[in-house]
Parts: C-alpha cells; sequence; structure tokens
C-alpha cells in the first residue's frame, strides 16, 4: 500500500487541520455529502464552556438561566465529573464548527469528519431542518434577538425582562407548531417586519377585547362561538397573538422566544439520526483515510478507542446507564443499512424487501433525508440492530405490583419493540399534551387549557408553577383541566392572588 | 470553501454577564451560604473562593412534564435472562438502572443541591455585601505626593513629542491660505488676462513675468512656520490620598491562650481584607504588650508568647508615637483595632481612655476595641464604655466569647447605617 502520512504524531498545528479538512472532504466529496461551507473554529476549553451554556447558540440574549447551565457545566468539568464535547456543531451557513484547543490531531480529525462533514450534510438535508430553519439567517436573527431584549432591558429595567422571559421560558417547549409548516425566519424582514407587527398586532388585539359594544350581528341568546375556533397547541403563539394586555414589546419578546424554540425543534426530534448520521461518516471517513495510506496505525489506534468511547452503550442493570445512547442507536442502525443493502440476508429480504441489495449510499442518503427519528426507527430498525442490542420493553402499570417484560429481541418481540421504541422518540409522546380549549370573552377573560393523559400519565407537580408563569402573560384567571379520554379527571388553577404569592 | 478560524484569543468570557445575573438573582442564598463558610473556615482561608450550594428546589425552572402513575413502556438494552412475559419486581424508585429512559422516571432526586464555585473577589464581595467603612474620608489635597496627568487642551508651548499634529497641520494650511489670498486672487486675473491677451504681444511678456513673481510669492510662504506648531497640554492633577495604616494592637499578657489569639486574629484579617477593598494601599503596623509594648512583625505578632501583668497603655501611647512618627493623620486613614481579654492594671485604665480621647481618636477613622473573654467586664470595658458614649461615631467595642461569633460581632460593627 502506498504510503503518504498527512502526520505522524498527535500535535496538531493550522497547516494539518487544514490538510485534514481537505483530505476528508475530498472523500467525503466521493461519497456524495453535501455540505454547507465550512467554518472551523479554534476555541479553549473556557470558551467550550461558553458555547455548552448558551445551548449552543452563537449568541444568545442575556438570561440567569444560562449563566446557571454554566456554573454547572464549569463545576463538573472542573471536578472532572464531566469531559467536555470534543466539539460542538451550529446549524448555519456556513456550518460552524468549534475544535478544542486540547485536542490532539487525531481527536481534531475525528471532530472534523464528524461535525464538518456529518451533522452539516445532516442540517443540509434532512426535510426537518429544510422546512423549519434557515441556515442563512439564523446568526443574524439571534443578533436581532439580542439585541432587542438588550434595548428592552435598558428601556424596561433588566428586571421586568427576567420576569418576561422566565416565563417564557418555562412555556417554550410550547412553543411551537408540531404541525404546520412555517415560514423560515430572516433576520432582515424580520426587522423591517417587526414595527408594523406590533402595530397590527395590538390592533387585532384592541379588536378581540373590544368592550364599547359594537354592531352585533348576532342576537344574545345565540350561543357565543368557542374561541379560538379550534384547540390552539402552540401555547406562546396563542400567547402572542391574544394575551390581552401585554405591551407590544412583550410580544415581541414572547416572539423571539418562541422563534429560538422553532428553531431547535428539528434538533430534538433528531437526535438518533443526526448523532448516527455524523458518526457512521466520522467512522467511514476515517477509515478511508486509513485505507487510502494517509493515516498511520496509531492514528487508527486512537481513533478506535475514541470511537467505541462515543458508541459505548451501558447495560439497562450498568451503574452507568443513563438510558439509550443516541449515538449507539444511531450508528448501528446506519451501519445496518448499508450491511442490508451489501449483504443481505434472508431474514432482511423478509423484513427490508425494498431495500436489500440496493445502493446503500443512496438509501442512506434517502434516510437520512426523509425521517425523523420516530419514523426513522419504525422503517429501518433491524431484528439484527435489535439482537446486538440486547432489547426489550419493560410495561409498567401503576395498577399491576410487578413489571412486566412484554417484549424482548424474539422473532415475536421485534414488531413490539420497534413499535415502542420509534414511540420513546416521539416528542408527543415525551410532553403531556396541553392545548389552548377556550377562552370566556365576554366573562372573566380566564384562559383554559385542556391537558389529555396518555396513558393515565398525571401531569407532574411543577405543572402549578407554569400556571404561574402563564398567568403572568395571560394576566388573568388560567385553568388547567386533565382528561382522560373524555372524562375530567382533575383540574388545577391559577387566579389573580395566588399569582402574586 | 472551507475556513479555519483561530479563535482562542477572543474572550472568553461570554457568559460572565449570564453568571453574574444568576449570582444576583439568588444572592440572598448565596450570601447565606458564605456566611455560614466565614464561620467554619479557618483564618488563613479566607482568602480563596467559595463552593456554594443553594437547594435545586429553589432554582428549578419549572415546565409541563408528565408525573406520576398510568402505563408505561419503556425499551431498555442489555438483555441478559429475560423471556417475553416474565414479571419482576418493582424496583425502589431511583435505585440501580431504573433511571433515565422516560423523563418521569428522573422525578424521584429534585433534591439535590445544586453546586458551584464563586471566585475569591465574589467571596469577598458578598461577605462585605451589606457593610461599610464609617468616616472614610479622602484624606488631604494639600501635602502633594501624587498626581495624575490629565489632558489639559492645546498649548503653544511644548516638547516635541507631544506635537499635536492635526492641529499643527490645520493651523499652518490656514496660515497659508491667508497669506496666499492676495497674490492668488491677482494670479488668477493674470491668467484670465493672458488667456484674452494677444499671443505675440508685449502685454503677454508683461503678465507671464508678473505670473511667475505671483508664483514665487505663494512658493516663498513657508509649509510649516513655528507659531503653527501646537501641543497636547498636560496638567498635574493632585489625587487625594488613598491609603491606610491598620494598627493591630493585642494583649499578649499570660491570660491570653492560643484560641484567643486566634480569634484575635480572625477578626485583625476581616478587618484588614475589608480595608484592603477600600483602599489601595494599605499598611500593617503589629504591636503586642504586657507591661511593655514592642511593635514586631506579623510571626511573632500571632505566635510568641509570653507572660507578665498587663498595662494597656504602653501600647496605645506606642501607637501614638508612631502615628506621629509615620503616618500624619493628613495622609492617611489610620483604623485601630485592639483586640484583650480585659485584664489590665487596675490604675492604667483611666490613662489608657486618656490617651484614646486626647490623642488617638482626633487623628483615627475608626478604632474597635474586642474583648475575647466569657467572663464578666473590668475596668478597662467600663472605662472604654464611656469613651464609646461620647465617640460613637469613630469608637466601638464588642465582647466575643466563642469563634464564630467574630463574624457577626464585625458585621455588627461595619453595619451599614441608615442616615
Amino acid at each position: 500500500m502506498k504510503q503518504n502520512f498527512i502526520s505522524e504524531n498527535s500535535e496538531w498545528s493550522f497547516e494539518l487541520i487544514d490538510k485534514y479538512d481537505k483530505a476528508i472532504g475530498e472523500i467525503a466529496d466521493s461519497y456524495g455529502l453535501d455540505t454547507y461551507p465550512n467554518q472551523i473554529e479554534v476555541i479553549r476549553s473556557e470558551q467550550m464552556m461558553d458555547a455548552y451554556a448558551s445551548v449552543g447558540m452563537p449568541l444568545g440574549y442575556n438570561h440567569w438561566s444560562y449563566g446557571k447551565q454554566f456554573l454547572n457545566v464549569e463545576q463538573n468539568y472542573k471536578r472532572g465529573a464531566m469531559g467536555l464535547a470534543y466539539e460542538i456543531v451550529i446549524n448555519s451557513n456556513p456550518c460552524i464548527s468549534y475544535l478544542m484547543e486540547e485536542n490532539t490531531m487525531t481527536m481534531q480529525a475525528l471532530v472534523i469528519a464528524h461535525a464538518c462533514y456529518g451533522h452539516n450534510s445532516f442540517f443540509k438535508g434532512n426535510y426537518l431542518f429544510k422546512a423549519w430553519t434557515d441556515a442563512e439567517s439564523i446568526i443574524d436573527y439571534l443578533l436581532f434577538a439580542k439585541k432587542y431584549v438588550t434595548q428592552c432591558e435598558e428601556r424596561y429595567g433588566v428586571e421586568t425582562v427576567e420576569k418576561l422571559l422566565d416565563s417564557c421560558h418555562a412555556l417554550m417547549n410550547y412553543g411551537v407548531d408540531r404541525y404546520k409548516r412555517p415560514f423560515p425566519i430572516s433576520a432582515l424582514k424580520e426587522r423591517l417586519a417587526q414595527h408594523e407587527r406590533e402595530m397590527a398586532r395590538q390592533k387585532q388585539v384592541n379588536d378581540l377585547w373590544r368592550t364599547i359594544p359594537g354592531v352585533r350581528q348576532e342576537t344574545p341568546e345565540t350561543q357565543a362561538p368557542n374561541f379560538p375556533n379550534e384547540p390552539q397547541e402552540n401555547l406562546l403563539y396563542f400567547v402572542e397573538k391574544n394575551a390581552p394586555t401585554l405591551e407590544p414589546w412583550e410580544r415581541e419578546i414572547v416572539r423571539i422566544v418562541r422563534k429560538t424554540a422553532q428553531y431547535f425543534y428539528p434538533q430534538r426530534q433528531t437526535q438518533v439520526m443526526n448523532e448516527g448520521w455524523a458518526t457512521f461518516w466520522h467512522y467511514t471517513l476515517s477509515n478511508s483515510l486509513y485505507d487510502q495510506g494517509r493515516v498511520n496505525d496509531g492514528f487508527m489506534l486512537e481513533f478506535l478507542q475514541m470511537h467505541s468511547g462515543v458508541i459505548f452503550q451501558p447495560d439497562f442493570d450498568s451503574p452507568y446507564f443513563s438510558g439509550i445512547n443516541v449515538y449507539t442507536l444511531g450508528f448501528s442502525m446506519m451501519r445496518d443499512i448499508r450491511r442490508i443493502c451489501e449483504n443481505p440476508t434472508a431474514e432482511d429480504k423478509k423484513f427490508f424487501p425494498d431495500i436489500a441489495g440496493s445502493n446503500w449510499l443512496e438509501t442512506l442518503q434517502f434516510a437520512m433525508a426523509n425521517f425523523k427519528d420516530e419514523s426513522f426507527i419504525q422503517q429501518f430498525l433491524s431484528p439484527k440492530v435489535m439482537r446486538d442490542m440486547h432489547l426489550f420493553n419493560v410495561l409498567d402499570d401503576e395498577h399491576q405490583s410487578e413489571l412486566e417484560i412484554s417484549a424482548i429481541h424474539d422473532e415475536s418481540g421485534f414488531k413490539l419493540v420497534r413499535d415502542l421504541l420509534a414511540q420513546q422518540y416521539n416528542l408527543t409522546n415525551k410532553e403531556p399534551d396541553i392545548q389552548v380549549q377556550n377562552v370566556d370573552l365576554k366573562g372573566d377573560r380566564s384562559l383554559t387549557l385542556r391537558h389529555n393523559q396518555q396513558s393515565g400519565i398525571e401531569l407532574h407537580e411543577e405543572s402549578a408553577e407554569v400556571l404561574k408563569h402563564l398567568h403572568r402573560l395571560w394576566q388573568f384567571d388560567v385553568h388547567l383541566e386533565s382528561y382522560n379520554g373524555s372524562q375530567r379527571v382533575s383540574q388545577q388553577e391559577c387566579v389573580a392572588n395566588q399569582a402574586s404569592a | 470553501m472551507n475556513y479555519v478560524i483561530d479563535r482562542r484569543l477572543n474572550a472568553r468570557n461570554k457568559s460572565t454577564v449570564n453568571r453574574q445575573r444568576f449570582l444576583k438573582r439568588y444572592r440572598k442564598q448565596i450570601k447565606r451560604a458564605v456566611d455560614d463558610a466565614v464561620n467554619k473556615r479557618s483564618i488563613t482561608d479566607l482568602e480563596r473562593g467559595e463552593e456554594i450550594s443553594i437547594p435545586k428546589d429553589n432554582i428549578s425552572e419549572p415546565s409541563f412534564r408528565h408525573g406520576k402513575g398510568g402505563t408505561r413502556n419503556t425499551i431498555y438494552p442489555g438483555n441478559k435472562e429475560f423471556n417475553a412475559g416474565d414479571r419482576v419486581k418493582r424496583p425502589p424508585s431511583g435505585g440501580g438502572g431504573g433511571g433515565g429512559g422516560g423523563d418521569a422516571s428522573d422525578s424521584g432526586e429534585g433534591e439535590d443541591e445544586f453546586v458551584f464555585q464563586i471566585s475569591q473577589k465574589e467571596f469577598l464581595d458578598i461577605m462585605f455585601d451589606d457593610l461599610e467603612l464609617p468616616n472614610l474620608v479622602r484624606k488631604n489635597l494639600t501635602d502633594l505626593e501624587s498626581f495624575k496627568m490629565v489632558q489639559a487642551g492645546i498649548s503653544e508651548e511644548g516638547i516635541p513629542s507631544r506635537l499635536n499634529i492635526l492641529r499643527t497641520m490645520r493651523s499652518a494650511q490656514a496660515r497659508r491660505m491667508a497669506l496666499s489670498a492676495g497674490s492668488r486672487k491677482k494670479l488668477r486675473q493674470v491668467e484670465v488676462a493672458l488667456e484674452e491677451a494677444e499671443p505675440g504681444s508685449d502685454e503677454i511678456m508683461a503678465l507671464l513675468e508678473q505670473r511667475d513673481s505671483l508664483k514665487r510669492r505663494i512658493n516663498r510662504i513657508p509649509f510649516l512656520d513655528d507659531f503653527d506648531l501646537k501641543y497636547n497640554l498636560q496638567a498635574k492633577l493632585p489625587l487625594p490620598s488613598n491609603k491606610a495604616v491598620m494598627f493591630c494592637v493585642m494583649d499578649v499578657s499570660g491570660s491570653m491562650d492560643q484560641s484567643r489569639k486566634d480569634m484575635a486574629k480572625r477578626f485583625f484579617t476581616l478587618l484588614y481584607l475589608f480595608l484592603q477593598r477600600h483602599y489601595e494601599k494599605t499598611d500593617l503596623v503589629f504591636i503586642r504588650h504586657h507591661t511593655s509594648a514592642r511593635e514586631v512583625d506579623e510571626h511573632e505578632f500571632f505566635y510568641s508568647r509570653e507572660t507578665g501583668g498587663t498595662i494597656v497603655s504602653s501600647a496605645l501611647k506606642m501607637v501614638d508615637e508612631i502615628i506621629k512618627a509615620r503616618y500624619p493623620a493628613s495622609n492617611w486613614n489610620i483604623y485601630v483595632a485592639q483586640a484583650s481579654d480585659g485584664d489590665n492594671w487596675k490604675d492604667d485604665s483611666p490613662l489608657c481612655s486618656k490617651i484614646i480621647v486626647e490623642n488617638i481618636l482626633p487623628v483615627v477613622n475608626h478604632f474597635s476595641y474586642v474583648e475575647i473573654t466569657p467572663a464578666d467586664h473590668q475596668a478597662l470595658w467600663r472605662e472604654y464604655e464611656n469613651v464609646s458614649a461620647e465617640w460613637e461615631d469613630r469608637f466601638a467595642l464588642r465582647q466575643v466569647v466563642e469563634p464564630s461569633d467574630i463574624y457577626l460581632v464585625f458585621k455588627d460593627l461595619f453595619q451599614k447605617r441608615l442616615v
């Protein structure tokens, strides 16, 4: 084999990073990975902690919760309880990846393959990211948001803004449209439209809450129509558009939090796929480098050690166990898709008649582009992966004194395990289903939310706190009713004097 | 196109603002933790950061989550002996492999403490948060020892290194324009005349000559002249003195054992740290005394032992002498801290209060006396009480019994007072 090592020891330099990036980029090209341009930034560990604390946003508005996050990361890192991630990558164009100064050359190469080509191509190719985020403008939008929040702080006081943000953050997970297809955000339009929006929004709200009797079409006897006409899943959007007494700037901040939540929504829906895809490609690309004689055995050994660390999956009874490792699951599935394409067994042909024996690269690209975790698992989790990971299901019914192992990785259990694992990654199952049911327009302006219990699971006690936050935004009484099917099982509320307590 | 950018030199404290906001928000809890820590710590330890822990409940960010009950399925990896249909006992919540999986099963762990580190500066900030130095006066503008040079406009005179080039060139240009105005006007007229004149005529020759002489005249105006030069003027601004001296006076007679000295040292250390925060420079003078007083270094002050009777006035006399000799009150902020177990030669106490009232109190910013004894007060305390009544704002005395009292006493002494 021709030997042409790029480097032979573990020291990195900018020149070497460049060389590795070129080499890896060429191979990625040959596999047809379509990526945004890369912007690789070398940073120190303190800066990495900063990046962590801002939950991966390169710039964010100021809020104490990010400070808390930072202190937490700092403490854990200093005590050695936690290593920092090797990289952070941002879904933007150009795609920004952070490399840590402390990493060895091998690690930098791994990170380049993982982030700059793996994640990057995922951001560009996956349908959720295409539909929900706009890589071109996210940085500009975040900058706009940061400036706007700072302006508000100057004008209305840090504390006022902080309280508002607290309330919005409490509802952040309910600030996304799950089914509607959104318009991508653009910072420029955002700025231009902002003032206009303020006026229009206020007008709309004023109309809704008009107290002067107008020319009434309906007679008082006809039943008042329910408002909203249909239940609303996006609580923050509903608040932004309809809260009776919010100031225009407050509505804008609600909107900013909502938009940020929406930006992260695809990431939360594609953890297995995104990490699996990136891990698959750092593995494949590094092996190609080795096959081409560009890296030596030392590089490969270090690489494999790190790679196996990344995809280590402790068993359920291990003290290290903390849920299923998304890297392991994703990587195993991606590799298995390739195997099914290249060397299908009789079982594969039965389970995957469409893809067994097909072109693996095309099949993988198709899988990456058109699925999210839930559907990806439903579609591609093979019996072999279930067997290799020894997956089994535990049924926990509060009415039973014992847990039941309802399915394991055997012939009769495959389908059930696959269904249940897919459900486990369905975000709508992870979070309680809460929607806006009704607003008492003519009466006390109270807001009623409806919680539909899933499998009889109650709401966490914390929800009382969340209601207080919602009350702060809505300003009038807030009711939350829990239903199990069509039967109301419990109710809680937050009325004026409670909220101030 | 790919770029590699070195960001290592960029600011790394992006999170500072957020961190400060967090600390501010939980000031009360953090303050409590700091106060506890001050009491627990050994004296030499006061100058470092602290690990603060506050209950997680207080700082949680609530959200709608799943709670208890219901039916749930969870997929786990690593099956070893289970078969479909097996039944197993429910593990105690939070134990072993029970965690993870669904979000809901984390709920048992809400009791943890949120632990984080604050720096020494933050520690001291919080520790001295609501304290203030009484009688803080910026001393003395007359005895000019320190100056700051400040920008004081523009001058016609100066040294070349302070030349203000912009102003100089501006003024040179203005001068050139002004001096050449007449000649240039004539030149313009001549040039117009030249164009209109008949070619080859005498008039042309005369005009050409006139033009050349005008041009020469314009060129003769110097580009830069002496009086164009402008200099940045700097002025000396006297700085108010920003230095303090702290006298540590301690009784080292036989009755002061090591634990009492440790308590005294704690008090001195606190006061020293506190002063350091207010003054650029803080001198320390250690005076120990039994029947006679001596100025010593820090180590000897705290660790050597002597026996014998006690005459407090000897030390106070020495303080007075040192102030007169080395620390003129006009230049220095003077603080005196005295620690003793209250013993004194019977006839000496009135003398002490006389020295304090007549010589020391008029010049010092603050005098604090700490009596470290569980026993009843003696003559010295009573004398001092009288002084304190008279000089309420400058003289304070407190009693300390246990090490944990020190910080409380200290806080009490320097509590911010509402005017």
